[in-house]
């Protein structure tokens, strides 16, 4: 045995003799060790493999992996035309499938230079925030199921499906629903869908309360919280980071008042900031999010007018089947519409709403044909991904999973 | 701040740098050489009155042009002033490099691993340029042009059943 | 007959095979291979509407050393193929595989340069279920159908560990084989 040896062992035995729990090595890369996260792991939210270098239990460096759900979005876009690539987008955040139906619908109506009518609207700020519900819906309990409290995953779901069956009556699929066009909507909201709807806004705070109740006060919730995972605002800005991560920094960003598209601007609702920029800010401010949506929510179905959800622009929106059936000119329009697609102008557009996870854009370059010439998403988990190495330097192993849920990255869209 | 008054700005700051704008929907769109964005993109981030602080997205663009057939857009958005603009800048198809504005944001990063492994597009001073989607092995660049949707059959090795 | 009339209602008699097919459909333990949006109706699967407790999957295992059905969920690309292969590598015998989705089943909507068309081009795969995302009741019935298949004793993959008449069952999967392989 060499001496190296003698002394590390003769070392170990003397702590155990005096129970000396602090033995520091001579070498010290002894106790240094990378540990893979994979891709299939219960916690990390889908495909991230995570590389964490550990000396101990203390996170020194971490460096996460994308690409294992890299489908290929951006070169599909570019061989499909726009109506066509309307139900891809409900897999690019597949926890709030509506959220990006409107994005994108919104970024191609700007390009074409049209406008849905308002009742369109109205009903695409009602799906855009009760997607943004059950995504947090879905955070909160799969956050809850990471950090031990079983229960609010249980209960969580049971209100998620109630959303589902909202989203069914209302489209007629549970989950994916492609329910936006360009130009309108699909098909019209009647008002068994309103029934369900209000009835679920009246449950809703009963709801939010019990699991607010497990968790708020909890001590051992807040011990695993509190103080973990800590960015600062001029950090999270440098490396972009959007959403709710942002505002739990003291940064008030929202695009719903920033740059305000739908009809945002006609509500009255609040902006939730909790300054800390820690794991248990980014809680609190998911949960007030929900709660204004609720509000907006209500508020737009109380101001909801009647009337058309189809933009009046033959050439560009799709026309209604019984016309198309029965007309001419609608016969034509919808062949040329759906085997060439829209022709929109030569030019680039960029249009991000605030999905529930950060900045949703997409930035389209038409070269006049029906089908884009470049599609880029910029999609917020792919960004707040980067910012993962920050905040997890310096946190024990434990606290990565909770850390990477109060991040709630989504690996649909970050791998695109 | 509107969009002329950014273009001025930019102007007088940089009087010698051939700027091409243009506007489209309410967006302006300046086009300018490779050599001077890192300079620029750091003039907007620092200015008092611009504060182009989050740079939202950073893409690459392949026009299929014999000439300038790669570009690079930078997508800014000041959060103070709420403003957006967008800077592209063009080059050549072989050998395509563009200087990184990691130095800028940091944000960029990423984004720039990813026009890498996209196009190919080689960002000169970044420090850890690899891709970010595909396997290190694979050896095209997708999101070309002459590249098909359907992909080159053996590029990416499955296992055996 | 006689026998059952000797011993009387306290007993019942089978063949060792179909007993132990029985215990292993009513507790058949999906190892969750969630990779994307049919990730979020197998948990809706297990969640509290449509539970999949009630049908023996107590539990959702992620060591795949615990579990007997891996259940792959999204859409597989070629790097992420090396992973699922690795996985079902470590899964002890017997073992079944339920492709969820269209995009596990044949690429979905992706026909891409990083999708693969369809998992079993490197997993031998059971029951497929059609639907993107599939309702979680297909899956439901996707589970019953495979519990069909295990108390008949079938398997795409090897042939399960069994105690009784191997060698018969081999040449009833052997031929079972060629006749999937000719179709």
């Amino acid at each position: 045995m060499e001496t190296a040896e003698i002394l590390r062992k003769s070392k170990i035995l003397q702590a155990l003799e005096d129970q000396n729990t602090s033995v520091s090595m001579d070498d010290p890369l002894e106790s240094q060790m990378v540990l893979n996260m994979g891709p299939q792991h219960p916690a990390t939210h889908g495909v991230l493999r995570l590389l964490v270098k550990l000396d101990g239990e203390t996170v020194l460096a971490a460096v996460p992996e994308l690409g294992y759900l890299h489908r290929g979005y951006e070169k599909l876009a570019e061989n499909c035309s726009y109506h066509e690539f309307i139900p891809h987008t409900d897999r690019l955040d597949y926890l709030s499938p509506l959220s990006n139906n409107t994005a994108y619908v919104l970024a191609v109506e700007k390009l074409i230079g049209i406008e849905a009518p308002r009742r369109a609207q109205f009903i695409r700020v009602i799906i855009s925030e009760l997607a943004r519900i059950s995504s947090h819906m879905l955070w909160l309990g799969s956050m809850g199921m990471d950090v031990g409290a079983l229960t609010v995953f249980m209960w969580s779901f049971r209100e998620r499906e109630k959303l589902h069956d909202i989203f069914e009556h209302l489209t007629g699929a549970r989950f994916t629903t492609s329910y936006t066009r360009i130009g309108g909507l699909s098909q019209d909201m009647n008002p068994d869908v309103v029934a369900m709807i209000k009835k679920y806004l009246d449950d809703f705070p009963e709801k939010i309360g019990e699991c607010e109740k497990l968790l708020n006060k909890n001590r051992i919730f807040i011990e695993r919280t509190d103080g973990i995972g800590l960015i600062t605002a001029e950090q999270a800005i440098d490396l972009g980071m959007t959403g709710p991560n942002l505002r739990a920094c003291n940064v008030e960003h929202d695009l719903r008042r920033a740059s305000p598209y739908l009809i945002y601007n006609e509500f009255d609702f609040d902006i939730p900031t909790y300054e800390g920029g820690d794991t248990l800010a980014r809680y609190y401010v998911r949960m007030e999010e929900m709660k204004e949506s609720a509000k907006i929510v209500r508020q737009a179905l109380d101001k909801i007018p009647s009337g058309e959800i189809h933009a009046g622009k033959p050439k560009k929106v799709l026309p209604r089947k019984e016309r198309v059936y029965t007309r001419m000119e609608e016969l034509i329009h919808d062949f040329m519409l759906v085997n060439f697609g829209i022709s929109p102008p030569v030019g680039e557009v960029y249009h991000a709403i605030e999905a529930p996870k950060g900045e949703l854009g997409f930035y389209i370059y038409s070269h006049g044909e029906g089908y884009p010439w470049r599609m880029k998403i910029r999609s917020p988990s792919f960004v707040n991904l980067q910012c993962l190495p920050v905040l997890l330097k310096g946190a024990m192993i434990s606290d990565v999973v909770a850390i990477i849920g109060s991040l709630d990255p989504v690996m649909g869209e970050a791998d695109k | 701040m509107n969009n002329q008054s950014v273009v001025a700005k930019l102007k007088s700051r940089f009087p010698n740098v051939p700027f091409e704008a243009t506007e489209f929907r309410d967006e302006l769109t300046v086009v300018l050489p490779k050599e001077n964005i890192v300079a620029v993109c750091g003039f907007l981030k620092e200015d008092p009155e611009l504060v182009f602080n989050l740079l939202a997205d950073l893409c690459g663009i392949d026009m299929n042009t014999p000439a300038r057939r790669f570009g690079v857009l930078y997508n800014l958005y000041s959060l103070s002033n709420k403003f957006r603009i967008r800077l592209k800048t063009f080059t050549e198809e072989n050998e395509p490099t563009v200087p990184t504005v990691t130095g800028v944001w940091g944000t960029a990063n990423w984004h720039e691993r990813e026009a890498y492994d996209m196009f190919g597009i080689q960002f000169q001073g970044h420090p850890d340029l690899r891709r970010m989607y595909l396997p290190d092995e694979f050896e095209h660049y997708p999101l070309r042009k002459d590249f098909p949707l359907m992909g080159i059959p053996g590029s990416l090795p499955l296992p055996k059943k | 007959m006689g026998l059952e009339d000797a011993l009387g209602d306290s007993f019942l008699t089978t063949k060792v095979e179909d007993a132990i097919n029985w215990c292993r459909k009513n507790s058949l333990w999906p190892m969750p291979m969630g990779i994307s949006c049919c990730a979020i109706e197998m948990m809706a699967f297990a969640g509290p509407r449509f539970d999949s407790a009630r049908f023996g999957s107590e539990v959702l295992r992620f060591s795949p050393r615990q579990a007997d059905v891996m259940i792959v969920a999204g859409t597989t690309t070629y790097k992420m193929a090396k992973v699922v292969r690795k996985i079902y590598d470590q899964m002890p015998e017997p073992k079944w595989v339920i492709a969820m989705g269209a995009c596990t089943s044949s690429g979905g909507i992706y026909r891409t340069y990083s999708v693969v068309q369809g998992i079993d081009q490197f997993l031998p795969v059971d029951v497929y279920v059609a639907g993107c995302p599939p309702r979680p009741d297909n899956l439901l019935n996707a589970l019953l159908m495979l519990q069909g298949k295990v108390q008949r004793g079938e398997s795409r993959g090897k042939a399960p560990a069994f105690i009784g008449d191997f060698q018969k069952l081999q040449a009833h999967n052997a031929a079972k084989e060629k006749e999937l392989a000719t179709v």
